[in-house]
């Protein structure tokens, strides 16, 4: 890594005039190498990030800037023009670009900076606008570009060396690298020294920009660093713990939230108002919708038939929508189908229009919901001149799950509601990375139940999970053959007969810590349905005891 | 009772029977939303009786507008099966006894508005040909099964309104019979046979002209039928088509061509298919517009702006009927809802009877209205001061105002068509084919300084004098199907010229041989000859502009320019528009035509835009670190590639979030530093969500 630092400084002294075409040409003539072509993707993003003279740091980002607004005036065009008239809310256009441009091991050394905490900066101002990214990316570079720090970046960086040999794993080449830089550096001094780049170099940026993005995603294969949580020193929380400490933040903005709340409160009467007119109303922005739409329950509601139909309970099912609106109607029995059901709810209300039913769905398009189905049959309902409908939405891609006819089925009106809050009710059935997962309880039980156990049962076990650990990274791991494990445990001197292994399998099985699944061949194979890290963890313990 | 369960979902709240009210007025809502809202029991109940008359005058304009189709199609199954049961010994009929009569039925992709058109067919036919008449939607019939079970249950509900009695027996049946052909043919005679005897003393014209009326079979949604279930009915029905006349019609979304692609030559040839095109959506959206909006009918007219957004998603979105009238709902009840002189928007008598009643506060409403200022501004300052003091001669004023309105509407509807008449058939359309684009672009600014305008009146310059002729006798008919005085004499004045150009036709013959006679040419020299080519030379550009064709083509099309530029002054000139003219252009398209993807988008990329605090305002791309997490992370993600790494992504969220605080990054606890990494994971769920494809 030094080595190829001090042939960027190198090269970095020779930065001189090149004319747009002949840097274009340089490029285009680098692309003949097949190597370089592979990594041109990741090259071309790096040119901004890339080390720089000090003195010319603004005005590359300057530059940067300059260039993601070429293309996003290039590629965001029509969503400028259709924009145009009306709402135009802006930022529209940054919604589209690819997102590709970025250094994928940034994000790296980001992290990485902020575990080696001699090399952050103190920043004296209380309120440092860090401003995400670009702020944090200027503090990484500074330091570099000190020939004194350079030493330690390099030197805290080697301990990295395992994840950028795998980056560049096919190049570990020195020369090929260099070659990189050189094309790099070249690329970038164009646009430094030419202050506004030209028509033309904007329409080839265009082509180049379309030939970049299918590169970069015709590999499927996307490089990030090996660092695993497992490797984070750093204790699990379990959801107590974590939930106490989540407590003890005090939320900011609250004044402001507040204030955004009230905004969509105003709006409760209009909703009324747009339900009983035959529109029905969907809910869409960023945050939890469920806190308002309780709130408008508990407003307009209490004097009205509804319910309220939690989309993101995870045993949702159109068929429990459909019940409890026949709950509502007092029907006693059952129906041969879902279609059915549907039908007598329809013709029920197509008689008694003085029934009134109203329907307050939270997310409607969660994993339970958005199946066709299920949205042909909510549609249906809510096409239904006294049913009235109030739905929320947070998938990005939400409004995708209708074509035209259900969507004149809904015939929905879209209200913004963004309100910032947190997911937490809808979360709440599901779990989260970093939690530590009932952990302890496993492993504390596997310790029980093996401590049980006679001392060849133990060893059965230890065999086991070894084989299970050195297989670890091996995806298409199924389990032990029995057979071999037969052998392995006859070796071992652990079991002497077939039977008795299998009276052995059978007492783990019934205390749950092996699972036995037939593979294609009819051979059974064994599995101890317990993740590594775990047994990892039991295999020191045990070692420690002993 | 709470709304979150670990064992359910769902969650009934069904008030007592005593405590329910027997249901609040709608006009409640319309009002509480709004705390100073004025007449807003009368702004609903005008938004009722406009919406109402606009939904049956569209409904009426569907009926007309599917006649053409519904009588051909009509036609066509009353002849489907008369040779049938006439002269069935005939070689030919034979082989018509195989095929059964089908019409395809291309609807367009207006999916959303077949239902409609299927169903008004539906009523038609019940009433004109067969009281058989089924239509069975895909999703209904999977297989063989359902669609039968389907077919048989809507046939046997077909017949119940004749015989009421009898329906019970057939449920019972229904509920026992396996469902087949054989049945439902047997069915079919016994009923036929059972009603044979009562048929004469029914009046319906379908009894006399057959025994046995024909069984209908509408099939809503050909394309998306499956193949197997379509064949399979296909050939069994025909086995059976001598004892039950079946006729099909299939609605077709796409192209003909389906048919042969849905069904192999073995089952289509069992079909003697004939093909019926409907109208297509645009001119459906014209008429609709024309009716609508083009005229003085309904006062309530929409801004440039709305309209545009509404032709738009109709145009680039759905094709639909529907949605555009849904658009044109929505903009109406927004209108009334949120502008209180909204009740001055109905007919004129009326309108000018509630000025009378207006109070102080509307006046003051009046006063405040941007057009109305203006206005003011140009009366004499005597006048002024009794405008903005007195509400007596405010109301006076309005009235005045509102007529004026109102005839500036009556003619400009006028000399709109008029306009049209001359644009829409001019080369290139400079000024659009529709009459709607022409409408927008009136709308939206004096139409004679924009430069189309002026190429049309170049365009008009070059035409040739029947083409000019043909225009002139159009605008006539227009100007003569109305009956607005003002314009009376234009009528009178295109007549005119109309007469002008008739007389030309015999002028002009003449001067043609004068001018050859006299300038026959002599045999002369070189000299001379050179010398009168040059003078014939002149003679002929000189009298190019003079030609009286030419000049009478100027005169017209000074005409036409000045009528425009009298008439078709955009509305927001006039005073008091805002009660008439709907503008809000932006609550449309977010109601309509929402993105969420934006919504979110901004929501995360730039805070500042909802939470009003100084803290978060930044410059473009950055965040800063006070902002929710939710958006750091989101930024965060957005500087990774395709894939991320959760520990990077932690850290990096680690580095930006301590950056904030003053202390040095190592005397930061582990148990703060444990927080601050765990946090962005307590997101994570929130932001895959609203991140998915990103994160991946």
């Amino acid at each position: 890594m030094t080595s190829t630092l001090e042939l960027k400084e190198d090269k970095m002294l020779k930065v001189q005039f090149v004319g747009d075409d002949d840097v274009l040409n340089h490029i285009l003539d680098r692309e003949g190498g097949p190597k370089v072509k592979k990594e041109r993707a990741q090259l071309l993003l790096n040119t901004q990030k890339i080390i720089k003279k000090p003195e010319n740091e603004l005005e590359e980002d300057d530059q940067e800037v300059l260039k993601d607004q070429n293309y996003v005036e290039v590629l965001g065009q029509d969503v400028q023009e259709s924009l145009k008239n009306g709402s135009a809310t802006d930022g529209g256009n940054k919604v589209y670009p690819f997102q590709n441009r970025k250094h994928p091991e940034k994000m790296a050394k980001l992290g990485h900076s902020a575990s080696d905490k001699s090399q952050l900066k103190n920043n004296d101002k209380s309120e440092f606008l860090s401003t995400a990214p670009r702020g944090l990316r200027k503090r990484l570079i500074v330091p570099r570009s000190h020939s004194d720090s350079e030493s330690e970046y390099s030197a805290s960086n080697s301990e990295d060396d395992e994840g950028v040999a795998q980056e560049y794993e096919e190049d570990t080449n020195e020369d090929i690298l260099s070659q990189k830089i050189q094309a790099q550096n070249r690329v970038v001094s164009a646009p430094v020294c030419k202050g506004t780049p030209s028509k033309k170099m904007k329409r080839k940026k265009t082509s180049h920009l379309v030939e970049e993005y299918f590169e970069a995603h015709s590999s499927s294969k996307v490089l990030t660093s090996d660092r695993t949580l497992q490797k984070l020193k750093r204790a699990k929380l379990d959801q107590q713990t974590l939930h106490n400490l989540l407590s003890k933040v005090s939320p900011s903005f609250s004044a402001e939230l507040k204030q955004l709340n009230q905004q969509h409160e105003q709006l409760f009467h209009k909703w009324m108002l747009q339900l009983h007119l035959g529109f029905n109303i969907v809910l869409y922005g960023l945050g939890s919708k469920r806190d308002l739409l309780e709130r408008f329950r508990t407003t307009m509601l209490q004097d009205c038939i509804h319910i309220v139909i939690n989309g993101f309970f995870p045993g949702i099912s159109v068929k429990s929508i459909l019940n409890s609106v026949t709950e509502v109607l007092d029907h006693m029995g059952t129906f041969r189908s879902v279609l059915d059901q549907l039908e007598w709810i329809t013709n029920k209300f197509k008689e008694d229009s003085s029934l009134e039913l109203f329907l307050l769905i939270h997310n409607l398009d969660s994993q339970m919901l958005r199946g066709d189905k299920s949205q042909q049959i909510i549609g249906q309902l809510s096409s239904l001149r006294n049913i009235y409908l109030i739905a929320s939405i947070d998938h990005l891609n939400a409004p995708l799950m209708w074509d035209h006819a259900k969507q004149s089925l809904y015939n929905w009106l879209w209200y913004e509601t963004t309100t910032y809050s947190h997911y937490t009710e809808e979360t709440s059935y599901e779990n989260s990375l970093l939690v530590k997962q009932s952990g302890s309880l496993p492993l504390s039980s596997l310790i029980h139940v093996l401590r049980s156990l006679t001392p060849n049962a133990r060893g059965i076990f230890r065999l086991l999970i070894k084989y299970q650990l050195d297989n670890q990274d091996n995806p298409s791991y199924t389990g032990l053959c029995f057979q071999d494990f037969y052998q392995q445990c006859r070796e071992a001197f652990l079991v002497n007969s077939d039977l008795t292994l299998r009276a052995q399998l059978t007492e783990f099985r019934d205390h749950k810590l092996i699972r036995t699944k037939k593979g294609t061949d009819g051979v059974e194979y064994l599995l101890i349905p317990v993740d590594n890290g775990i047994l990892t963890d039991f295999l020191e313990k045990e070692e420690e005891e002993s | 009772m709470a709304t979150s369960s670990v064992s359910k979902g769902c969650f009934v709240f069904k008030p007592n029977f005593k405590k329910r009210k027997i249901s609040v007025p709608i006009e409640d809502y319309f009002n509480k939303g709004k705390n100073a809202s004025e007449d807003s029991k009368l702004r609903f109940e005008t938004y009722q009786l406009i919406w109402q008359q606009m939904k049956s005058e569209t409904e009426r304009l569907q009926e007309e507008l599917n006649k053409n189709l519904f009588d051909s199609l009509i036609e066509f199954l009353q002849t489907s099966h008369s040779g049938l049961w006439k002269n069935s010994e005939d070689w030919s009929c034979e082989i018509k006894l195989r095929e059964i009569p089908t019409a395809a039925l291309i609807l367009g992709v207006n999916v959303t508005d077949h239902d409609l058109t299927l169903r008004s067919l539906t009523e038609v036919l019940q009433n004109n040909v067969t009281p058989y008449v089924v239509s069975l939607q895909a999703k209904d019939c999977p297989d063989m099964k359902h669609f039968l079970q389907k077919l048989v249950s809507q046939l046997m509900d077909c017949k119940v309104d004749v015989q009421s009695k009898e329906k019970e027996s057939v449920q019972v049946i229904q509920k026992n019979v396996h469902y087949s052909m054989d049945s439902l043919s047997a069915w079919y005679m016994s009923v036929t046979q059972k009603t044979d005897p009562k048929m004469p003393r029914k009046k319906r014209t379908f009894s006399s002209q057959w025994q046995s009326p024909p069984v209908v079979l509408i099939l809503k949604d050909m394309e998306s039928f499956t193949t197997k279930v379509l064949q399979d009915f296909i050939i069994i029905s025909s086995q059976h088509l001598h004892e039950f006349p079946l006729i099909l019609i299939f609605g077709i979304a796409t192209s003909p061509v389906v048919i042969h692609r849905l069904l192999p030559h073995a089952v289509s040839s069992l079909l003697c298919i004939e093909l019926f095109q409907s109208l297509s959506c645009k001119e459906h959206l014209t008429t609709v517009l024309d009716k609508l909006l083009l005229t003085t009918q309904f006062p309530f007219k929409l801004s440039e702006k709305v309209l545009q957004i509404l032709t738009n998603i109709f145009l680039y979105h759905d094709f639909s009927i529907q949605n555009f009238i849904k658009g044109l709902q929505l903009s109406l009840l927004e209108h009334f809802y949120s502008q209180p002189l909204s009740v001055l928007c109905c007919n004129l008598p009326e309108a000018k009877r509630r000025t009378h009643f207006l109070s102080a506060n509307q006046c003051e409403n009046i006063r405040r209205l941007p057009s109305f200022r203006r206005y003011v501004e140009k009366q004499s300052s005597q006048k002024q001061v009794a405008l903005l003091t007195s509400d007596r001669s405010l109301k006076e004023e309005t009235q005045s105002l509102l007529e004026n309105l109102h005839v500036y509407h009556t003619n400009y509807f006028l000399v709109l068509r008029c306009l049209h008449q001359f644009t829409s058939s001019l080369p290139k359309y400079p000024l659009g084919r529709q009459i709607r684009e022409l409408y927008c672009m009136c709308l939206e600014k004096n139409i004679w300084d924009s430069e189309e305008y002026a190429s049309v009146l170049q365009l008009l310059r070059l035409l040739a004098k029947d083409e000019l002729m043909a225009m002139l006798q159009n605008c006539f008919k227009v100007f003569q199907s109305s009956s607005a005085k003002e314009l009376g004499n234009t009528a009178k004045k295109i007549e005119e010229f109309l007469a002008q150009f008739q007389s030309l036709d015999e002028t002009k013959e003449e001067e043609d041989t004068s001018q050859l006679q006299s300038k026959g040419l002599q045999k002369t020299d070189l000299y001379h000859l050179q010398k009168s080519l040059l003078e014939m030379k002149e003679l002929r550009s000189t009298s190019k502009r003079q030609t009286k064709f030419e000049v009478l083509r100027e005169q017209v099309v000074s005409f036409v320019d000045s009528l425009v530029r009298e008439y078709l002054l955009p509305p927001d000139t006039q005073p008091l528009h805002e009660t008439l003219y709907f503008s809000s252009a932006h609550t449309l398209r977010q109601h309509l035509n929402a993105a969420p993807r934006i919504a979110l988008h901004t929501a995360l990329n730039n805070p500042y835009y909802y939470l009003k605090n100084e803290a978060l305002r930044s410059e473009e791309g950055c965040i800063p670190n006070v902002a929710p997490d939710i958006c750091i992370a989101y930024k965060l993600h957005l500087e990774c590639s395709r894939l991320i790494n959760l520990v990077d992504w932690s850290e990096a969220f680690a580095t930006v979030v301590t950056a904030a605080e003053k202390m040095d990054a190592n005397s930061v606890t582990s148990e703060e530093r444990n927080e601050v990494i765990q946090y962005p994971f307590k997101i994570n769920s929130t932001t895959s969500k609203s991140s998915q494809p990103a994160v991946e």
